[in-house]
């Protein structure tokens, strides 16, 4: 149930983002390009589809945090609250990936369907940069353990 | 390029707001593509069937679609070699940053999360400025 549940919200996100132009990374770009706007040439798509977004998950959201999941015992809820520097250099990385092709995580794992090859290209180096990512992050865990058992 | 077509965009922003909600209603879990997916291929990766199914969903979205009478089609991309520079880039950033369009932009702004605002301000200010200079500078 849990994993036909997630299959299903999945499609429905999926086409949210097919239906509203996001996986066509011209729109993206077309929005992320602020300079077209004096020529009027700029793509306010995004825009849109976030403000549509926001308009359901906020009261969805607010609705959701009353009650606990129906398939699940206790919900996931991101507890973190300050705004740290990996938050702001994590953001920046993925902000100057996303303005070079015009595809975020969600839109390059929709386009997977094309089967275009430099979307699985894409894909593929994404995930390898998450990977390299955990592996710089536990191996820094180990040398602050080794630096705390040291001291 | 596609002229603007809000009916279309605001009906698609609504369904992933729909779905982002029913994901939390039902699994109690936050639809942010890059936490999905990073857990996924992370070692000490947990839950990995629910995962596994929503990215098969999303995936399945256009074929979906193009069933329906629409057209599927490639998105345009640039060179392989900034293909694959990006594709480094969105990954270890979200990770680092701890979410990406859908988990800080959508989940995050919905329950008006400090650090989702935070994150969500920088990530489309850099691309901006990355279109910016890619566009009109070189």
């Amino acid at each position: 149930m849990r994993i036909l549940s997630a299959f299903l919200c999945g499609l429905i996100f999926g086409l949210g983002l097919v239906i509203s132009g996001m996986t066509d990374t011209t729109r993206v770009l077309g929005f992320l390009d602020v300079l077209a706007i004096p020529k009027g040439a700029w793509d306010p798509t995004l825009v849109i589809v976030m403000a549509a977004a926001l308009a359901v998950s906020m009261p969805g959201f607010m609705l959701a945090k009353r009650r606990s999941p129906l398939l699940a015992n206790a919900a996931a809820w991101p507890t973190r609250k300050d705004i740290d520097r990996p938050l702001l250099a994590g953001a920046t990385l993925f902000g100057a990936g996303w303005g070079l092709v015009g595809l975020c995580p969600g839109p390059a794992i929709a386009n997977l369907a094309t089967l275009s090859p430099a979307v699985v290209l894409f894909v593929a180096a994404m995930i390898a940069g998450m990977m390299a990512h955990d592996v710089w992050r536990r191996s820094a865990a180990r040398r602050d353990i080794a630096v705390a058992a040291d001291g | 390029m596609a002229p603007f077509d809000p009916v279309s965009a605001a009906i698609g922003g609504a369904l992933i707001g729909l779905a982002a909600t029913l994901l939390m209603v039902l699994t109690g879990r936050i639809a942010g593509i890059s936490g999905i997916l990073g857990d996924l291929v992370d070692r000490a990766g947990l839950d990995r069937a629910w995962r596994l199914a929503f990215l098969a969903g999303i995936i399945a979205a256009p074929l979906v679609f193009a069933a329906a009478g629409h057209g599927l089609s490639a998105p345009a991309m640039p060179g392989w070699s900034i293909v694959i520079v990006a594709g480094l880039l969105v990954g270890f950033g979200t990770r680092l940053g701890s979410g990406c369009t859908s988990g800080h932009g959508i989940c995050g702004i919905a329950r008006l999360s400090p650090r989702s605002i935070a994150a969500t301000l920088v990530f489309v200010a850099v691309a901006m400025l990355v279109v910016a200079v890619t566009r009109h500078l070189i």
